[in-house]
């Protein structure tokens, strides 16, 4: 693999950030850092490009100005193989899982392991049910994806982002329409898998207080920039207006409640 | 009115040229995907064995219609005893590839763009990608070459059935000379006209998988999307099968 600077603390940097879509700007100068081995959550209303920064991160799409470093390699300039060589360093957990369909509960987890490795059926078989027990669902591995509960699925689908001890794993909403138990469980799973496996991790959400217990770091996003970073205690006594709006969850602020509209009265009137 | 007209041009010459990348793309996939041949194997099931009932019953029926217009248009010439040969080449050369190739896209042509639509609507293509497996090796391809796999020997198929309805109408209803209906049947298709709806069987195998696979992968990722995917599957397989029909039989007359 081609690497283009050496190695920093850091495992991720995007400096100066432009992108846009259909003539709508999404990042305007976005600079932030994701440091090695911590747990940095990507906060900010709907629509500022949360999961637009995560497929940046993958090298789903490229900037249209500005870097993205990801464990010292500019990934805008890398070629499609080098790209998935890196991306095999990279797990990413999906908001509504994304398992294949097709595949069962353990064939999803052993999938990228087939695709990548040679290694024996019982090893597989062995690491496959080793990363089930940690999310608590080897019982379930030859369940078929439509037989799993929404916080299952979730479950299953990290056990999938795990199964390769990627150096990063990336978060989308992984609270999203979940249960308290289910919620609580993937909390739990998400500090003691960044520990035990000495990973970094990026997770967006909305979820301002469940990203509060496990959170390094926490970076909020508004108008394409970062409006805030720092510690989720840190950002709970921030002063600004939209941070306070944001980590209180009040409904008028800089983020207005009513979309762009004609004077109320007189559209009644008329 | 001219700027409509360009514009519909353009749209047109683009999709042909998206499509025609994403051919390209299939093909640097292809030896990829050989060595995996539970994959293919699996998709012919899907593609071919599931589309069989359909397939062997509209070739029973389109035989049996076959017979009775066949039996009643050669009664005016007094020459029912050429029903075989006339039905036989009529199905072998046209119907069989054709009405096949109809089936087919309504059948397997749908389910794949609707099951690979459905992939890309729940973030199944983009997993893929994170997980560095390329899609196009692990999901188009194979469904690619079950398609093309598959329609030639349901061609074949529904070939066979028909001649057997036409025989059941012909010679068991209808009273033709069996000795006369095989024998002229015999002497009359040539291994060329075998030939000509094997390749148009093959041809169209790769049109219609092709057009299913293409608009499953470029479907919208909701679900009007897939639903706009999966009708142009059917319109697109229809008429490409059609204009490509006139082609070959030009050449091959």
């Amino acid at each position: 693999m081609t690497s283009d600077r050496p190695k920093t603390f850091n495992l991720v940097e995007i400096s100066d950030v432009h992108y846009s879509i259909g003539g709508r700007d999404i990042f305007k100068g976005l600079t932030l850092e994701i440091p090695r081995g911590k747990i940095t959550a990507i906060m900010g209303p709907s629509g500022t490009g949360k999961t637009t920064l995560l497929r940046l991160i993958t090298g789903q799409i490229r900037p249209s100005r500005g870097k993205v470093w990801v464990d010292g390699q500019d990934v805008s300039r890398l070629s499609r193989q080098e790209l998935y060589l890196l991306r095999q360093q990279i797990g990413m957990l999906f908001q509504n899982g994304a398992l294949l369909t097709d595949l069962s509960v353990f064939e999803n987890v052993a999938f990228p392991v087939r695709e990548h490795t040679d290694l024996p059926e019982a090893l597989i078989r062995h690491l496959v049910l080793t990363k089930l027990q940690a999310v608590g669902l080897r019982g379930a591995h030859r369940l078929m994806p439509h037989e799993l509960s929404g916080g299952m699925a979730r479950r299953v689908a990290l056990a999938r982002a795990m199964v390769r001890d990627p150096d990063l794993l990336i978060y989308d909403e992984p609270f999203a329409g979940l249960d308290p138990i289910s919620m609580g469980v993937i909390l739990r799973l998400l500090r003691k898998v960044n520990d035990a496996l000495g990973i970094t991790s990026i997770v967006v959400s909305h979820d301002v207080d469940e990203i509060a217990l496990v959170a390094d770091h926490s970076y909020i996003l508004a108008g394409g920039k970062v409006v805030a970073s720092g510690s989720p205690k840190a950002l709970k006594n921030d002063q600004s207006a939209l941070v306070r709006q944001f980590m209180n969850g009040l409904p008028d602020g800089p983020v207005p409640f009513h979309y762009p509209a004609p004077d109320y009265y007189s559209d009644l009137l008329d | 009115m001219s700027n409509t007209i360009v514009k519909m041009l353009s749209d047109t010459l683009a999709g042909f040229g998206a499509a025609t990348w994403f051919f390209f793309r299939i093909l640097g996939q292809l030896p990829q995907a050989l060595l995996r041949p539970r994959l293919i194997v699996h998709q012919v099931h899907n593609a071919g064995a599931l589309s069989l009932v359909i397939i062997m019953t509209c070739g029973l029926f389109v035989g049996m219609v076959l017979g009775l217009q066949g039996f009643d248009m050669l009664a005016r010439f007094g020459s029912e005893s050429a029903l075989g040969s006339a039905a036989a080449l009529a199905l072998v050369k046209e119907l069989g590839p054709v009405v096949a190739a109809l089936l087919f896209a309504g059948r397997a042509g749908t389910a794949l763009a609707s099951e690979i639509g459905l992939m890309r609507a729940t973030d199944q293509l983009v997993a893929m990608e994170v997980m560095a497996v390329d899609p196009f090796r692990y999901v188009v391809a194979p469904r690619f070459l079950g398609g093309i796999i598959a329609l030639p020997l349901l061609t074949m198929i529904f070939i066979a059935i028909g001649i057997f309805g036409v025989q059941l109408i012909g010679v068991q209803q209808l009273g033709v000379d069996q000795g006369t209906f095989w024998s002229q049947m015999r002497g009359s298709v040539e291994i060329e006209d075998i030939m000509e709806g094997l390749i148009k069987g093959c041809v169209f195998g790769v049109a219609c998988s092709l057009i299913a696979v293409y608009e499953g992968f470029t479907a919208a990722p909701t679900a009007e999307g897939v639903g706009r995917a999966t009708t142009r599957t059917v319109v697109n397989s229809a008429v490409m099968t059609l204009i490509l029909d006139y082609m070959i039989t030009a050449i091959m007359l």
